[in-house]
């Protein structure tokens, strides 16, 4: 126990300033009152799934809760169930394999609730679709070929920062 | 030459690796195999193509290795009714390679045990198979339930426990089914292929950079492993070898791979034993490893820093002295966290003993890489076929026998500081500023090519076989969790469920790699 806290103590805190909200990462208009938005950003809870990425943005999603970025510092945690939820953090192009299980997962979601999809596949289905179509014969693409999606964040894998930003954006009042 | 077979006539793919390939009938399939398994070598990869575009039928490609090195076997198959003798008695990971392959390219198995599909769900019907040349999506589409026959258990008081696809953590997406008694596992069943999202078939229509892209996300945790042996896969078809001072690069972005993820994995590993101080604690060190890869190689995972015919990046020397300093630090931050580790008495409790896997079923059902490692299979491509740079770094490879959760965790700490010295000697050796790459730009027409790289989840091989104008005809990424999967199932036998996270943790296999 002693070693435990000296190497706390040591450590000493890491955690930095969040990033500001982002209004252009925004995709749909705001689907919810601000009164619910304000109870939102005291207390969040936020369902992932992955509907078909290749792991690259979990190891950023991950990311997010390490020290540094500390997002259960924010009031926002990470549940294991839809029903706990009320925002889903996507990834992936949804993967026809998994298409019902994504549509699932958002009807469990109670509602008031709030779609981010994170990464260039699940914002245009990314490498895994043509340029000429945002689908193949195993994918359905982009997230939002599937499920309403609020704010979008792309990037091959987004930033801690701007998989943050994406989740303040979604949790505050369109200005 | 590693095989000797009346029937068998071996040609030399490449100087980088000991890989040989060769035509063999059907018939003389399995007398191979068994002579291979009989030597102590096992099956790496198998998988088919469509080449009746070009006057033949199907072929099926099975990759074995054995202490001389890797072979190639290419079974030509008929056009009508192609199929082959299955390989699944002999080395059993062949099962679930023969089911998939069968729902992609429609070759199958003859006299399987187990005919189920693998990767299809419910996204294309039965009679259509997406690898074939003619294969039409729009034709394909189906949207019938997915009817999986699991195996029951039977008898009184085993109930199931269905979990997944979408799981309770930040997770990739699978099945898992669950026989139970109390808490005691009888029968863990895993139904994978939920991210299958036509990656082979997504290659065919790629230039070979395209290409080398997406193989850098076939598994986005690995995708150094993946460039890279993509990479020597299209360098041993050109025959051409990138500069010594790409090749340190590489091996540099390889340690770094590893050195990520498994800083990743023993956070994790501490977290699911309640001990949430190793997670901050090994997160704050891998934050530190990734801002470095952003801040010198202009990525946090490395992704497209290694192309066809060299690398995209090179080290200044500030870099160089950057990277000396964060090996000294996780030097000397590991071994206090791993002495924490090691006197925990509650973490260690829950390590010792669970998920046990014993060598000789290791052996028998072919666990390869870290996990294979843990359980007395001492194999690693950096040490066997050690390509260059590894041929000049002599790697020690890290090995025990307990095969359980501690040993798996142990093999983690020692390749850790292992990497943590290659990284040193590389820096020793490489030339800073030195960009020397010479990108390819064509590929020879009608080529193949093997390239395979120890990654930090086990071995990653790809192969690539070019068309008559030299494009991608067909690229088959495999990754080792093919062959370490089935193992998770035995690994959770007699263990409670709540040490299934712990257990599923200790592999940490790859979803996506294998789904495809």
């Amino acid at each position: 126990m002693y070693q435990i806290l000296k190497q706390i103590l040591r450590t000493g805190i890491k955690s930095e300033t969040p990033p500001q909200a982002d209004e252009a990462l925004r995709v749909d208009t705001q689907r919810l009152q601000q009164q619910i938005l304000d109870a939102f950003g005291g207390a969040l809870a936020i369902r992932q799934v992955d509907a078909g990425s290749c792991n690259g943005c979990e190891l950023e999603i991950h990311a997010v809760n390490n020290a540094y970025y500390n997002i259960e510092g924010l009031g926002i945690k990470f549940v294991a169930s839809p029903r706990h939820a009320d925002l889903l953090l996507v990834t992936g192009p949804v993967s026809r394999h998994m298409e019902i299980a994504l549509k699932r997962t958002y009807d469990a979601t109670p509602e008031p609730k709030l779609v981010v999809a994170i990464g260039d596949c699940a914002c245009n289905g990314g490498i895994f679709c043509s340029d000429d179509a945002d689908e193949n014969y195993a994918t359905c693409g982009k997230v939002s070929n599937v499920i309403p999606v609020d704010v979008a964040v792309s990037g091959c894998p987004p930033t801690p920062t701007a998989i943050l930003q994406g989740i303040l954006t979604a949790i505050s009042a369109r200005k | 030459m590693p095989i000797k077979h009346p029937n068998l006539k071996l040609s030399r793919l490449t100087d980088t690796l000991p890989a040989w390939a060769g035509d063999i009938a059907a018939d003389d399939l399995h007398a191979i195999c068994r002579q291979v398994h009989d030597g102590g070598g096992r099956l790496v990869a198998l998988w088919g193509s469509d080449v009746r575009s070009e006057g033949g039928g199907f072929v099926l490609h099975v990759v074995l290795i054995n202490e001389t090195g890797l072979v190639c076997l290419n079974v030509p198959l008929p056009a009508e009714h192609p199929h082959y003798p299955d390989i699944s008695g002999i080395f059993p990971a062949a099962s679930r390679m023969q089911r998939a392959t069968y729902d992609l390219l429609g070759i199958y198995a003859q006299e399987g045990h187990d005919h189920r599909k693998w990767l299809r769900h419910g996204a294309w019907h039965s009679g259509s198979f997406p690898l074939r040349k003619d294969f039409d999506a729009a034709a394909s589409r189906t949207h019938e339930a997915d009817d999986y026959p699991f195996v029951q258990v039977e008898g009184q008081g085993v109930h199931e426990i269905p979990v997944g696809p979408v799981h309770a953590g930040i997770i990739e997406p699978g099945h898992f089914r669950f026989s139970i008694i109390g808490e005691r596992v009888l029968r863990l069943e895993e139904r994978l292929g939920y991210v299958h999202k036509g990656i082979e078939k997504r290659f065919e229509r790629m230039s070979l950079q395209q290409g080398a892209k997406l193989a850098g996300r076939v598994s986005g945790d690995s995708t150094v492993a993946y460039a890279w042996a993509y990479a020597m896969a299209a360098e041993s078809i050109a025959r051409v070898t990138p500069s010594n001072n790409a090749l340190w690069l590489r091996a540099l972005l390889l340690e770094r791979e590893r050195v990520a993820n498994h800083l990743g994995d023993l956070g994790y590993l501490g977290n699911d034993v309640a001990l949430s101080f190793g997670f901050a604690q090994f997160w704050i060190l891998k934050e530190q490893v990734l801002r470095n890869n952003a801040a010198l190689f202009g990525h946090r995972y490395l992704m497209d820093a290694i192309v066809p015919g060299g690398v995209a990046s090179h080290l200044s020397v500030e870099g160089k002295s950057i990277i000396e300093q964060e090996c000294d630090m996780l030097e000397q931050q590991v071994r206090i966290l791993r002495g924490i580790y090691d006197e925990h008495a509650g973490a260690q409790d829950r390590f010792i003993g669970t998920g046990c896997v014993e060598p000789r079923l290791a052996a028998q059902l072919g666990l390869c890489g870290l996990a294979g490692r843990a359980s007395a299979q001492a194999w690693d491509a950096r040490v066997q076929f050690a390509c260059a740079p590894y041929d000049t770094l002599d790697v020690q490879m890290a090995t025990y026998r307990n095969g359980d959760v501690a040993a798996r965790v142990i093999v983690r700490f020692d390749e850790l500081f292992e990497s943590l010295r290659l990284q040193r000697e590389i820096l020793a050796r490489l030339a800073c500023d030195d960009a020397a790459t010479a990108p390819l730009e064509r590929l020879p027409a009608n080529g193949f090519g093997i390239g395979m790289v120890e990654g930090w989840r086990g071995e990653v091989m790809v192969a690539i076989h070019t068309d008559a104008q030299g494009g991608l005809a067909r690229v088959h990424p495999h990754d080792p969790s093919w062959q370490n999967w089935p193992l998770l199932e035995h690994a959770i036998i007699d263990n409670i469920v709540p040490d299934f996270p712990l257990i599923n943790k200790s592999f940490n296999l790859s979803y996506t790699g294998q789904d495809l």
